[in-house]
């Protein structure tokens, strides 16, 4: 049987009306060098679409890049919706794209796994992944 | 971790959140998947599986959305596997098929899994085959594969599919030509696709002159060429009917059980091979004393091999 290590299965999205994709591309691109497999949803998504896309998937961390500056509301409905589900799944969340320092401290008490601002190394993005990624892989 | 076991009645009820799973156990070959896939076996056969395949850009992923909505509205459950290739250097890959299939995302009747051709430990066509296990025994009323239409794997996997479709777009030019090369024989539909573009018409005529050279016997399947605008659905019911007919063809002339069958053989022929070299490779004590005994010139190749296969 082949030994080859299982990829890491990234989600990333873009929710609401926030048009900014060169962030998220240039991170997809870095995560597939990286040997990941990155499924990306497109502009404009509902926090319903991506979830549910997430499960379907069965990724091990969902992304949503943010620079609208609507991240508080945009979390708080994920969060609200995951606690209406059956089941929690096993996906770890994370935020990148242009969010105040002062949001992340409620940011992660909502359960945001890592909030990767702007000026965030793209080593730096793989290695966060990989982190957070570790517990979903064990469920 | 969860087995896949724990997780099988769950995908029989049709379980968005289980099936998920079970894809991801059959992609990775997760140990105790055989006894799952084993149950699911006896509960599928009831899908209709399509395939879509065409050059990238050909609008394969907005014709899949479209196909999808149409379903959805006679109240079918649909289950897409979209294809994507990996990246040769990496084996990472960007799978950006739902981007275009993005208006069903809050149906759970609508099940979509992108699949990059890397990723599957033990071969795409068997994830893939056994993924169409999946969604068919969970209860999926139709499973539509989208791949590029290039490589023997992927050859392999839409050859898995009831009903195949071609997607080709106006103005191809030669690669009209690599779809007569390659994708002709499995072509059950054609479809023109972007249909609202400039030369349809000359696309149609082509394709059409393509099959009346091919030899096609009396008695066959009369494959016909699908215009659609998937972009706005135009063609789309129309084209679904086509698949309908198609699949009611097949059962009537017995071409349905044929391919049930030829399927069959394959991948009994795949897990065989599986099974049968699992015991030859060094390190098995029979495979070292037969690599002993022909090394020496004490038995050939041949007897040494009917005798591990148990075959004298
Ligand atoms: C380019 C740009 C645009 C372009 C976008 C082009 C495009 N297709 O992306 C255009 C001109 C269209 C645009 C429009 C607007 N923009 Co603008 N735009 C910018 C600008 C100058 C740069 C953004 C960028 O592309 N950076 C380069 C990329 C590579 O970096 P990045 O996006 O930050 O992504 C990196 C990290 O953040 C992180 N990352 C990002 N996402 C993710 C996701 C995950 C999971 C992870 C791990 C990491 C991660 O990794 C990336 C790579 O390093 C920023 C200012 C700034 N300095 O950020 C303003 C900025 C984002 N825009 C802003 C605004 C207000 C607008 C407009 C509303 C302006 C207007 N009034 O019309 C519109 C809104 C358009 C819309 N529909 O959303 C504000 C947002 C304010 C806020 N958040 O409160 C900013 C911050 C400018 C400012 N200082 O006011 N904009
Ligand atoms: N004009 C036109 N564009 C279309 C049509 N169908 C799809 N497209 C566009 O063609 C591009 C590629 O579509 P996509 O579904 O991703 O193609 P795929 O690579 O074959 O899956 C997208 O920009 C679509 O919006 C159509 O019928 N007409
Ligand atoms: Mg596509």
């Amino acid at each position: 049987m082949d030994t080859r290590e299982e990829p890491i299965r990234v989600m990333l999205a873009k929710i609401g009306l926030d048009g900014h994709d060169r962030g998220v591309k240039v991170v997809a691109r870095t995560l597939r060098d990286a040997g990941m497999e990155v499924i990306y949803t497109g502009l404009h998504r509902s926090p319903e679409q991506v979830l549910d896309a997430a499960v379907q998937e069965d990724v091990d961390v969902l992304g949503v890049s943010l620079l609208s500056g609507a991240h508080m509301p945009i979390f708080t409905r994920i969060f609200h919706l995951i606690d209406g589900m059956p089941e929690r799944p096993r996906f770890a969340i994370i935020a990148g794209g242009v969010m105040p320092d002062e949001d992340v401290d409620a940011l992660t008490a909502m359960g945001v796994a890592a909030v990767l601002g702007q000026d965030t190394a793209p080593d730096t993005v793989v290695e966060r992944i990989r982190d957070v990624s570790a517990p979903a892989r064990e469920a | 971790m969860t087995a896949p076991k724990e997780i099988v009645d769950a995908v029989l009820e049709g379980r968005n959140q289980a099936v998920a799973r079970m894809l991801t156990f059959v992609e990775r070959r997760t140990d105790g998947v055989d006894d799952a896939l084993a149950v699911l076996h006896r509960s599928a056969g009831s899908a209709h599986v399509l395939g879509l395949t065409g050059p990238p850009g050909s609008g394969k992923s907005t014709l899949v959305s479209a196909l999808a909505r149409h379903y959805r509205s006679e109240g079918r459950t649909v289950g897409v596997l979209a294809v994507d290739p990996s990246s040769v250097f990496s084996g990472g890959a960007i799978l950006g098929d739902r981007i275009r299939m993005s208006d069903h995302g809050d149906d759970a009747g609508v099940f979509i899994r992108s699949v990059a051709t890397r990723g599957a430990l033990g071969g795409l066509s068997r994830a893939c085959l056994d993924a169409i296990t999946v969604l068919d025994g969970a209860g999926t009323d139709v499973v539509i594969l989208e791949t590029v239409g290039v490589g023997q794997a992927e050859v392999d996997v839409i050859s898995a599919a009831q009903t195949v479709a071609v997607v080709s777009v106006p103005g191809m030019g030669d690669d009209v030509q690599a779809i007569k090369a390659g994708l002709l024989e499995v072509a059950d539909v054609h479809v023109v696709n972007k249909a609202d573009r400039d030369g349809a018409s000359r696309t149609v005529a082509e394709l059409r002159e393509m099959l009346r050279l091919s030899r096609r016997s009396a008695g066959q399947w009369n494959v016909p060429i699908q215009q659609t605008v998937a972009a706005n659905g135009d063609g789309v019911a129309d084209l679904a009917a086509v698949f309908g007919a198609h699949l009611e063809w097949m059962t009537e002339h017995g071409e349905r059980e044929r391919r049930a069958r030829r399927n069959a053989a394959t991948r009994i022929r795949w897990v065989a091979e599986e099974l049968v070299l699992d015991e030859l490779r060094p390190g098995v004590a029979a495979f070292d004393h037969a690599l002993d005994e022909v090394t020496a010139h004490r038995t050939d190749p041949l007897s040494a091999a009917r005798h591990l296969v148990g075959r004298r």
